[in-house]
């Protein structure tokens, strides 16, 4: 249980880290500035197991893994968009903070006690549940080796 | 059925027919990493077990974010870059030669056909020359750095069909502006953009840069011009390559068509704080900017300062606005300089500074003070991008950018 950080559409990188602070690559450093200037709360108040609520096109712009990176950081394990850009997509799976699409993110309100229940496919948010997409096939390997790094050191192994 | 573009080299890469859709494993021809991201997938790489690349000539290496470095954290992890360098027996470019995006095809390192990959979102720049590149993250960049591949879906494709002749004082940052605006800042998203048309094919190759460029501003993989005689004319002397056609068969199924009459368009600003919030420059003429940058990968070619300078004529710039132009490369910087062009503008009241990614991305100098105003002829305008997150980014061409540094408003260049 967590709670819900719902944001709107075309929320971009530079808004989760903005450029000034990308010579940093330690997670929760990164999630001390993580939306600086634009929700500042976010960082002093974020906690494991809190959820990102979004709406279309999370995560758009640069392909900075700073941005999964910060969000991780800040003990965020799941962002539940209705849609995510491409980059941000496969370097959240990368980094272990799952992206998953979910076109009724609009029902949801900030600060709702909020729950992911991955293997039934399904989030609940103040005791309502709503159905979540599937993460694809391929990206699943990467998700159930533990991320890219995982996966890749099985692969090297071989 | 016949193939796009983007199923023909992913074809050709996986030696098996290749469809939209498909996930596939395929090698790619070139990697890049720069000094805000490379050192992240130089990390990562270390985590999946280290070891030695797959093939150091295929990696491109340079520092073009923080340059010359900006803080003591910026200098320490282009030392780290180095020292991998090194070891890896990859070329560093460092920070003499400029922006990625403009040093990876002036140094012959990608040509048409290829699968190139770049931890930068705007990789997707190089299909001006008709390769399939890409922007990755750091942690797929180390996968690749490793193992020579990477997982792809290939992507549908979306087909511009653009004719006509532009305007005078209108041109290729106008058409791709006029497109962020239509498609918007998701609609291509997993796709792959071709432009095609007498437009592109009218247009120089660094015009075709500038457009796709800005093809990640509508969330596309990619942006592809099919490649020709202007593309073989380029590459010249760059890179050994042996020509051949390249272009979607006429029976390839697109996702989407659409098309463009160029002369239709006019000036076109993106406005605060979103690249698809496209206006013509006539509806936010007359608002006062603080500072004008002329630069970036977007449009920081010898062009794009020979254009400035038409407009700029004999006059001045505005003594309320601060004017910084910042060549994309050395290759640039020289050519401006031989033609004479940067007494010209620093006489004009401009600031010309060495090759880098300078006030683009708010990292190393030019930031704005919350309230403040930049019209910048780089490709994003996100709330904080140059600065505060209380000041705001207008884009546009550099043609725009020189008339409203000359009046100190927003100017339609047509009009001075
Ligand atoms: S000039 Fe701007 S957009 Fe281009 S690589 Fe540099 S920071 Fe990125």
């Amino acid at each position: 249980m967590g709670r819900s950080w719902k944001f709107g559409d075309d929320i971009d990188t530079d808004a989760i880290i903005p450029g000034r602070f990308l010579t940093i690559y330690d997670p929760k450093e990164l999630a001390s500035h993580a939306f600086e200037g634009t929700r500042d709360e976010f960082s002093k108040e974020a906690k494991s197991g809190d959820v990102i609520i979004a709406g279309r096109n999370f995560g758009c712009g640069s392909s900075r893994e700073h941005a999964p990176l910060a969000l991780k950081g800040a003990g965020i394990g799941f962002v539940v968009a209705k849609s995510f850009a491409r980059i941000f997509y496969r370097n959240a799976i990368n980094t272990g903070v799952l992206p998953i699409v979910c076109e009724h993110t609009d029902k949801i309100p900030d600060g709702s006690e909020v729950s992911v229940n991955l293997p039934e496919a399904f989030i609940e948010a103040d005791k309502k549940r709503y159905p979540l997409e599937p993460i694809p096939e391929f990206m699943m390997k990467i998700v159930e080796a533990g991320g890219l790094v995982e996966y890749a050191k099985m692969r090297g192994n071989k | 059925m016949g193939q796009t573009i983007a199923e023909k080299i992913f074809s050709a890469h996986c030696k098996k027919e290749c469809r939209a859709g498909d996930v596939v494993m395929a090698p790619v021809d070139g990697a890049m990493i720069h000094d805000i991201t490379g050192p992240l997938a130089i990390n990562v790489m270390k985590e999946m077990g280290g070891g030695k690349v797959f093939d150091p000539k295929k990696i491109i290496m340079l520092f073009d974010h923080q340059i010359p470095a900006d803080s003591i954290s910026a200098a320490e992890n282009h030392v780290m870059m180095r020292k991998f360098a090194q070891e890896q027996g990859i070329h560093n470019y460092d920070i003499k030669e400029g922006v990625c995006h403009q040093v990876v095809p002036e140094k012959g390192r990608v040509k048409p056909g290829d699968i190139i990959v770049g931890s930068d979102s705007h990789t997707c720049a190089y299909g001006a020359l008709g390769a399939f590149s890409t922007g990755i993250g750091s942690t797929d960049m180390a996968y690749v750095m490793k193992f020579g591949e990477l997982y792809f879906r290939i992507p549908d494709t979306i087909r511009i069909d653009a004719n006509g002749k532009f305007q005078n004082r209108v041109g290729p940052k106008d058409l791709i502006l006029t497109m962020v605006g239509d498609i918007g800042a998701d609609g291509a998203t997993y796709r792959a953009l071709e432009f095609c048309g007498r437009a592109f094919r009218d247009m120089d190759i660094p015009g075709r840069m500038t457009c796709a460029n800005m093809a990640i501003e509508m969330g596309a993989k990619a942006g592809i011009v099919p490649p020709d005689k202007k593309t073989r004319d380029y590459l010249k002397g760059r890179c050994d390559y042996t020509p051949f056609d390249l272009e979607s068969d006429g029976d390839a199924a697109f996702f989407e068509e659409r098309s463009y009459d160029v002369a239709e368009i006019s000036p076109k600003i993106a406005v605060p704080h979103n690249v698809d919030n496209v206006v013509d420059v006539s509806e936010v003429a007359g608002k006062h900017i603080d500072q004008v940058f002329i630069g970036s990968c977007t449009n920081g070619r010898y062009e794009d300062f020979v254009e400035a300078a038409e407009v700029l004529g004999d006059r001045k710039f505005s003594d309320d606005v601060r004017v910084i132009m910042v060549p994309a490369s050395r290759d640039e910087y020289m050519k401006v300089l031989k033609a004479g062009l940067i007494e010209k503008f620093v006489d004009a009241g401009a600031l010309f500074e060495a090759p880098c990614c300078g006030p683009c991305m708010g990292g190393a100098f030019g930031l704005l003070a919350p309230g403040e105003v930049s019209l910048s002829t780089s490709n994003r305008n996100f709330r904080g991008r140059q600065g505060s997150t209380a000041s705001f980014v207008y884009l546009s061409s550099p043609s725009t950018a020189a008339a409203s540094a000359i009046s100190g408003v927003i100017t339609d260049p047509r009009e001075v």
